[in-house]
């Protein structure tokens, strides 16, 4: 028995089991284990998997594990290791959902998530304009984020049309109007 | 049937959220609290805080919470809720996992072209609004108060908002910490 699949289900799992906070916070233990434990990757293409992976939709860690996976042992690599990724959180997720539905309107709680409340909206207010930086928004370009924003707060449009739009509207941009401009 | 609409909603969450954990809230708001009324908008938001503060990427967490919560509201049992979660689950991973496949056989000379990367110049700082208007969506009534019906916990709200931002930003402190900070504010100032 290959000793890959084991070997990816458990470092994904760790992986999966031992960041907080997501994303970008996995990049450096994912490089640890792949890169310079196991040497399933070179840097250059963790890097170039990297860059994939963020410019794909999905959640990263996620798109990480399959094309890892998958890199290594084709569709059954690709299983183990996202199976891997994701079954800490489902386990810890369901463990908490089902204790938190039972206090969840004690009033100690209910107070505790009061405060926590208006800090989670900062939590995902604040990331936007670092973001923003990494995004390359400009003042060319800083009416898409803004106009689709306003979209979606004020005329409850659905976030998927902002996806598609903005998606063809860069086709269409650089097939169209890039060419012809100096 | 909730799982058949579970298994729909969280697929083309998984589909269409690009941008990592933060850019998908948006999608997943707007399917689970407006479009289905699976949840009121404080719970969404008490989801996204648990899902923050336990290990795992907080696209996965997010889902398996919001499963678990959707058939939990529907008044199903706690075993019907466990196949939600994993309803959830599955269905936003499914994309990414066909998705990623299709790239690593086939379109990983396509991935660099100059059409793809207009493209993604397009969906770049889309994502970006996407991420203001999940913030937007959530100052509300439920997050914050309302100055009229409750001043306190209003002024309380908006003070821990701000502090959590200059928090985290300027003075970098973790933000796991500091929504422990914001919850033993609450318990508190909020009891």
């Amino acid at each position: 028995m290959d000793r890959f699949y084991w070997d990816s289900f458990k470092t994904f799992f760790r992986i999966g089991a031992f960041t907080i906070g997501g994303g970008y916070a996995m990049i450096p233990l994912i490089e640890s284990e792949v890169v310079d434990r196991h040497r399933w990757l070179n840097r250059e293409e963790f890097l170039d998997i990297i860059a994939i992976a963020q410019s794909c939709p999905g959640v990263f860690a996620i798109n990480m594990s399959v094309f890892i996976g998958y890199k290594l042992r084709k569709l059954p690599g690709a299983i183990c290791s996202t199976i891997g990724a994701a079954l800490p959180s489902f386990v810890i997720i369901l463990l908490l959902a089902m204790c938190f539905t039972t206090v969840q309107d004690n009033p100690v709680v209910e107070s505790i998530f009061r405060g926590i409340r208006p800090a989670v909206v900062a939590l995902i207010a604040a990331p936007t304009f670092s973001l923003a930086k990494s995004a390359k928004v400009r003042l060319s370009n800083c009416w898409i984020p803004i106009a689709g924003a306003l979209a979606i707060w004020l005329m409850g449009v659905n976030p998927v049309w902002v996806i598609v739009v903005a998606g063809l509207g860069g086709y269409l941009y650089g097939r169209l109007i890039q060419p012809t401009e100096p | 049937m909730i799982f058949i609409s579970l298994f729909i909603t969280f697929f083309e969450i998984g589909l269409f959220g690009f941008g990592g954990g933060y850019g998908m809230l948006s999608l997943i708001q707007n399917e689970v609290v407006h479009n289905h009324h699976w949840m009121s908008t404080a719970e969404f938001t008490n989801i996204v805080a648990i899902s923050q503060m336990t290990p795992g990427p907080i696209g996965i967490n997010s889902a398996t919470y919001c499963g678990f919560t959707a058939v939990k509201n529907a008044g199903m049992g706690t075993t019907c809720a466990v196949m939600g979660s994993a309803t959830a689950t599955l269905a936003l991973v499914l994309p990414s996992f066909i998705l990623m496949i299709l790239i690593a056989r086939l379109f990983l000379k396509y991935m660099k072209t100059p059409l793809v990367e207009s493209i993604f110049s397009g969906l770049r700082p889309a994502v970006v609004g996407l991420l203001a208007a999940a913030a937007l969506l959530l100052m509300n009534k439920e997050n914050f108060g309302t100055f009229s019906q409750d001043p306190w916990r209003f002024c309380i709200s908006v003070a821990l908002f701000l502090s959590t931002w200059v928090g985290v930003k300027v003075v970098r402190i973790n933000p796991i910490l500091m929504m422990a900070f914001a919850g033993f504010a609450g318990l508190l100032l909020l009891y």
